[in-house]
């Protein structure tokens, strides 16, 4: 009985595809560290910590001094002053959020210690720190001038995981890992077989053409394994990540993912006959998902009238069902949309590969 | 009994502008057993009727039967019955030949054990050893142990020893003689004319796309009715503007060319023609500057057929 499963053409192409991989460490490696690399950088980059001071710049002119004198007496503001030129220069370039510019008609205009009757506020409405600042000067300004809030309000600061941006990135990041793996993984590998002269080979010999195209899925699944195992670890440990939903789903949808972007990239893989071909079609494909799938930012963010077509791209649901997963803690039956969308495209893209699919 | 390799006016064109018509028109049998050999000069045509044979191609219009099946309706059966060896295949470099062999032997239903078939290449001490650490000549074994690997009834190699050092060459002649004589049919390509006189039962001339002589080798040359060919070489006056069939009306000559430096009489009878060249030579007041005389083999044969050399680039065509 050993011998017949040893001798199983699926198991064969399997254990050959594996050897080939782990004998090429500079590819394991890449394929391992390239993901991490990734999300410790961004999760740096976008690490949650309370919004720090705003930078604002107040005009020279009549009045400025006491106004930047006002404004300075703020911990939630970065107060410097300039020309007209200077300020608009510093407000292009992203230096400073704000300009104030004080306004005190018919006064002398040498004095620019007294205080000033009026202020306008220069800012680009679509900047959300330059709103922000408009409101929190206006604030200061407001109450330096007497302003008393009929309202008491109290503050109580909280910090959830779950709602952080690592907490988003993660899922993201797993599906993004999952596309790349699959389809750089699995196209390159077709194409460079088809290169030697391999498929051709195969193609001489009784070898089923859906064993090797199952093989070639499923060590595309048990090479993510790692690297998913990976993520999930230095996320958990260095930026306390929390699953909140089972890692069996977690680990159902990584599998799924594996499989349908292994059959996407076979299809990529199934006619191309150069390296560079099959490069170009592989940007073609993921370009629209790296940034229509909502890895780094809500898909939601796309108008309406783009939302039918992300739904179609086979990322979205992955990363949809895994943030509803880890970060709100669905089950199975609350992803099974998404889930079935993901195993439609990996048995479409499946079956079709092998129909299209170039041997020589 | 059934051939082992029977085609019935075989053709196969690439499409394109203008299309390129690789094969024109082939017929040809091969008994079981035996070794049969397709020679010709690159773009005659070889590999795509090997691989119209191999199930690897479509022929355009025509019929190819292997051991009496049908590649449209047996292909399963067939390929359990074949081994194949490609002109070019890169085997995985990171895997050892007995992983490779191992592979391979998954895919049939019946064969050697991978050991046996490393064996039988004499690749024993490199079993372990991966394709990447092997000499070219070692590679081209493995492949043939790839092909070897299901017991098959038939082998297609194609150009098996293109490229090798002459010790490779021969490990190859031997390997592919043992299987003959176990009673496999081999059908092989080849653009070396020794090797085919040396393994070859029966052999096809080819040349753009159709078989210009199909017969033994020794018959092949009986043929030309011409066993012996004088070279030689002349200067003096005159030299440059002798006709290139110099030589062939004389008695004892059956035909006569230029090749490049030397001039080439194949001639049934040396001792008759040899002195009346001398003669000729003397006439004309020129000088021979050498002679030689040798065996006729098959590159006669295909320059008798073709009219061109089987190095010439003449042939046209694509592979």
């Amino acid at each position: 009985m050993s011998a017949s499963w040893k001798m199983h053409p699926v198991t064969q192409l399997f254990l050959a595809r594996f050897r080939e991989f782990i004998r090429q460490p500079e590819a394991v490696f890449w394929s391992y560290v390239f993901p991490l690399v990734m999300m410790i950088a961004l999760g740096l980059a976008f690490r949650s910590e309370p919004m720090e001071a705003i930078s604002i710049v107040v005009q020279d002119g009549r009045g400025s001094e006491a106004l930047k004198a006002t404004l300075s007496g703020s911990r939630k503001l970065i107060v410097s002053s300039g020309t007209q030129s200077e300020c608009r220069q510093q407000l292009r370039a992203g230096q400073s959020e704000l300009i104030v510019v004080a306004k005190n008609a018919g006064k002398s205009d040498t004095v620019a210690a007294e205080t000033p009757d009026e202020v306008t506020f220069v800012f680009d409405p679509t900047r959300p720190g330059s709103v922000y600042a408009r409101d929190a000067v206006n604030d200061v300004l407001q109450q330096a001038a007497g302003r008393k809030d009929p309202m008491p309000t109290s503050d109580l600061a909280v910090t959830e995981p779950g709602s952080r941006y690592i907490d988003f990135l993660v899922p993201g990041l797993i599906g993004m890992g999952l596309m790349g793996g699959g389809v750089w993984g699995v196209g390159f590998a077709i194409v460079d077989m088809r290169i030697r002269q391999v498929l051709k080979r195969f193609l001489g010999t009784p070898m089923k053409k859906s064993h090797f195209v199952a093989a070639m899925m499923f060590s595309r699944m048990v090479f993510m394994i790692p690297e998913i195992i990976i993520v999930l670890l230095v996320s958990r440990f260095v930026f306390g990540v929390v699953n909140h939903g089972s890692y069996l789903t977690v680990i159902l949808l990584i599998a799924m993912g594996a499989f349908e972007f292994a059959g996407i990239g076979l299809l990529i893989a199934s006619r191309a006959k150069t390296l560079e071909a099959v490069s170009g079609l592989m940007n073609l494909a993921m370009v629209p998902m790296w940034i229509g799938s909502g890895i780094f930012f809500s898909a939601k963010r796309f108008p309406e009238f783009a939302q039918p077509l992300i739904e179609l791209l086979p990322l979205t649901p992955l990363i949809a069902a895994l943030r509803h997963v880890m970060q709100e803690g669905a089950g199975v039956l609350q992803i099974l949309p998404e889930l079935s969308l993901i195993t439609l495209w990996g048995a479409v893209t499946f079956v079709v590969a092998i129909r299209v699919f170039r041997w020589e | 009994m059934t051939y082992a390799i029977e085609c019935r006016q075989l053709t196969k064109t690439w499409p394109g502008n203008p299309p390129v018509e690789a094969v024109r028109g082939i017929d040809l049998q091969v008994e079981q057993g035996t070794c049969f050999g397709v020679l010709g000069p690159n773009g005659a045509g070889k590999t795509t009727t090997i691989e119209i044979c191999e199930g690897l191609l479509q022929a355009t219009s025509g019929d190819a039967f292997v051991l009496g099946k049908n590649w449209a309706t047996q292909a399963d059966e067939i390929r359990q019955e074949i081994g194949i060896s490609l002109q070019e295949t890169r085997l995985s470099e990171k895997l050892t030949v007995l992983e490779t062999l191992t592979l391979f032997r998954s895919f049939y239903k019946s064969g050697m054990e991978p050991a046996e078939a490393i064996a039988k290449v004499s690749l024993q001490e490199k079993a372990d050893a991966r394709i990447k650490a092997l000499s070219g000549g070692q590679r081209q074994r493995v492949a043939v142990a790839t092909a070897l690997i299901g017991n098959p009834k038939l082998l297609f190699l194609d150009e098996p020893t293109t490229g090798l050092d002459p010790q490779s060459r021969r490990d190859l002649w031997r390997i592919i003689t043992e299987f003959r004589e176990s009673g496999g049919t081999v059908l092989l390509t080849t653009h070396y004319m020794d090797e085919a006189e040396r393994l070859c039962d029966r052999v096809a001339i080819f040349d753009r796309g159709k078989i210009l002589a199909i017969d033994s080798p020794q018959q092949l040359i009986a043929d030309l009715g011409a066993e012996h060919v004088v070279v030689f070489a002349v200067s003096g006056d005159g030299a440059k503007s002798l006709a290139d069939d110099f030589g062939a009306r004389l008695p004892g000559v059956i035909s006569a060319r230029l090749e490049s430096e030397h001039r080439c009489l194949s001639v049934r009878e040396p001792h008759i023609a040899i002195p009346a060249l001398l003669s000729l030579i003397n006439e004309r007041g020129l000088r021979l500057t050498s002679l030689t005389t040798r065996q006729a083999t098959l590159e006669d044969v295909f320059v008798h057929y073709a009219g061109h050399g089987l190095t010439d680039n003449a042939a046209g065509g694509v592979r």
